[in-house]
């Protein structure tokens, strides 16, 4: 797929210190807006992607032709109005669409990067990306939000710089990646260097990826975004096109035939190390030891106003870990507000049509604009 | 704004930080915030009221008030406002202490189990009380543990808490209790409202 033609890309010139120790500068770093930035700059939302997303936040994706990743939730009217907001929205670095990442070219050995490519970290995606400010001369934003892995690097942004954000709205995320969200990556990354094809992370992209350990990965971590409850109503035991068992490892279920249909099509838009580059990404995540044990000191110079989200069938990122940032910003001081929203829809909730989730955003960005 | 919340209100400094328990729709934190120039907070354990909360631009968390107090810093705040609510508690001296722990201050008020029509109800009628402040049948009332105004007082004098301002509210009309008139309050009154202090 020929994806440069409709990536917007920054290169950017300022060297970036990682926290693995490498230096990496004139790097490119893909982004995407929404809505227009107005006359007084104070209207922009920065917005992080979860793990698989990219900077494609709502409309179609130019590059899968699918809906964005937020259509829920970001564009004219929506919770977060581009009528009204300026939406920005960058790939990762360490991501496989546009922004510097595995798949690009190591200038040292004109070969793909591979597993060369240096360990990223949640800090330092913020930190890349918090040149987008500069690029658009934006002084101060007034929102950074995201879900997951979105809500991690919001965290990490506040952390990083107290006063460049008027409001924060990290939803259904952790401060520190908890032993289960590490022990899921791990399997999906099992998955991936298990196939044949990933050749120790040589492989080419185009020709021949590790896409049926890349599958696997997707499989087991999509059962991580539902819940029980959700699976069991819109699959239960049903069947996939048949009347009867067929006493074979076909897919029998139809929960089955959904988790290979979403691991085949994940293939087609997904890099194989950038996902084992971002789930480790998220692995080291733990603002908790960045600040010694306290993480209120992570938000102690912050005038950022917080509104954190839960859901009730999330346990990938359950309400009791958002509690805990709540709990670091009241010890901090910071103003905060909190909502746990009642939904079957398990993780994956961020992402849906969950109207009290969506009203919930909007009032809160309406209110404090 | 009801009676009630005035009263509240003109009890509270401006220019302070109150935390609000059972802070509802936001109603007086709003007009705190707005009027008085006070950097307010809600816990509030009803979903639906905290999205009228955040409607209104208000740092309100989702909690209960007797499980969540332990999360704000110990006297982190200057007031902690605890409004009709004590009484639904399982633990309300557990609830007070605590509200002094997050706050040099707590305004509490209560329903008063003492008024007179209350206690005509059970009198003349043998069954429990309904009333504009205690308007549920008793298998659905979120109360658990109600009290009079003197009850409330005698707790104070007992756990040596001290009570700063003791007011009667009955037909919008306010009053002091003191130590002389606490029966007649305590007869006369529909809500108790205390200022205390540890």
């Amino acid at each position: 797929m020929n994806v440069k033609e409709n990536i917007k890309t920054i290169i950017v010139k300022k060297p970036l210190k990682l926290d693995c120790g490498e230096t990496i500068s004139d790097y490119p770093l893909a982004y995407e807006t929404y809505g227009k930035l107005n006359d007084k700059k104070d209207n922009a939302i920065l917005a992080f992607h979860a793990l698989t997303g990219d900077q494609f936040v709502s409309g179609i994706n130019p590059v899968t032709k699918k809906s964005g990743w937020w259509s829920h939730a970001v564009g004219p009217s929506k919770a977060i109005d581009t009528n009204k907001f300026f939406v920005i929205c960058a790939n990762v670095i360490g991501g496989c669409m546009g922004s510097f990442g595995p798949k690009n070219i190591n200038p040292k050995t004109n070969k793909e990067f591979g597993i060369d490519f240096p360990v990223i970290t949640i800090n330092d995606m913020v930190n890349a990306q918090y040149n987008l400010l500069e690029f658009f001369k934006i002084d101060k934003l007034y929102s950074v939000t995201g879900g997951s892995m979105g809500g991690m690097q919001a965290l990490q942004f506040v952390a990083n710089f107290p006063d460049k954000t008027k409001t924060a709205i990290p939803i259904a995320c952790t401060a520190s990646h908890s032993a289960q969200n590490i022990a899921f990556n791990e399997l999906g990354r099992q998955s991936i260097m298990a196939d044949a094809n990933w050749k120790n992370g040589n492989y080419s992209y185009l020709n021949s990826s590790p896409n049926k350990g890349l599958a696997v990965a997707r499989m087991a971590a999509h059962i991580t975004y539902l819940s029980k409850k959700g699976l069991q109503e819109k699959f239960g035991r049903k069947l996939q096109e048949k009347d009867d068992l067929n006493f074979s490892f076909d897919a029998d279920f139809q929960i089955e035939s959904y988790l290979r249909y979403q691991g085949s099509i994940f293939v087609d838009r997904f890099d194989a190390n950038s996902y084992l580059y971002i789930t480790r990404a998220m692995d080291y995540f733990d603002l908790v030891k960045q600040y010694k044990g306290n993480l209120s000191k992570a938000f102690e110079n912050s005038k950022t106003k917080f509104f954190i989200i839960s859901f009730t069938s999330d346990w990938l990122y359950p309400t009791a870990e958002n509690k805990e940032i709540v709990i670091a910003l009241n010890a901090s001081g910071v103003e905060v507000g909190f909502i746990e929203i009642t939904s079957d829809k398990g993780h994956d909730s961020f992402l849906l049509d969950v109207p009290e989730f969506l009203k919930a955003v909007k009032n809160f960005l309406e209110a404090n604009y | 704004m009801k009676k009630e919340f005035q009263i509240i209100a003109e009890l509270i400094k401006n220019n302070t930080k109150v935390l609000d328990v059972g802070c509802g729709d936001g109603t007086l934190m709003k007009y705190l915030k707005d009027k008085k120039n006070i950097d307010t907070r809600g816990l509030e354990i009803s979903k639906d009221k905290v999205q009228i909360c955040v409607s209104k631009g208000l740092a309100v968390v989702e909690g209960n008030g007797e499980k969540d107090l332990k999360q704000f810093p110990n006297l982190s705040f200057n007031y902690a406002i605890l409004s009709q609510t004590l009484q639904a508690f399982y633990n309300p001296e557990k609830v007070i202490n605590d509200l002094l722990n997050v706050a040099d201050k707590a305004i509490v008020t209560i329903p008063n189990f003492g008024f007179w029509k209350v206690r005509l109800d059970l009198l003349i009628k043998g069954t429990m009380p309904i009333t504009k402040n205690l308007p549920d049948e008793w298998y659905n009332t979120p109360n658990l543990h109600m009290c009079t105004i003197k009850d409330f007082f005698n707790f104070c004098y007992k756990k040596k808490i001290k009570l700063f301002k003791s007011l009667a509210l009955h037909n919008e009309k306010v009053t002091e209790i003191n130590s002389f008139n606490l029966n007649l309050k305590n007869l006369s009154s529909e809500l108790g409202i205390f200022l205390l202090e540890k």
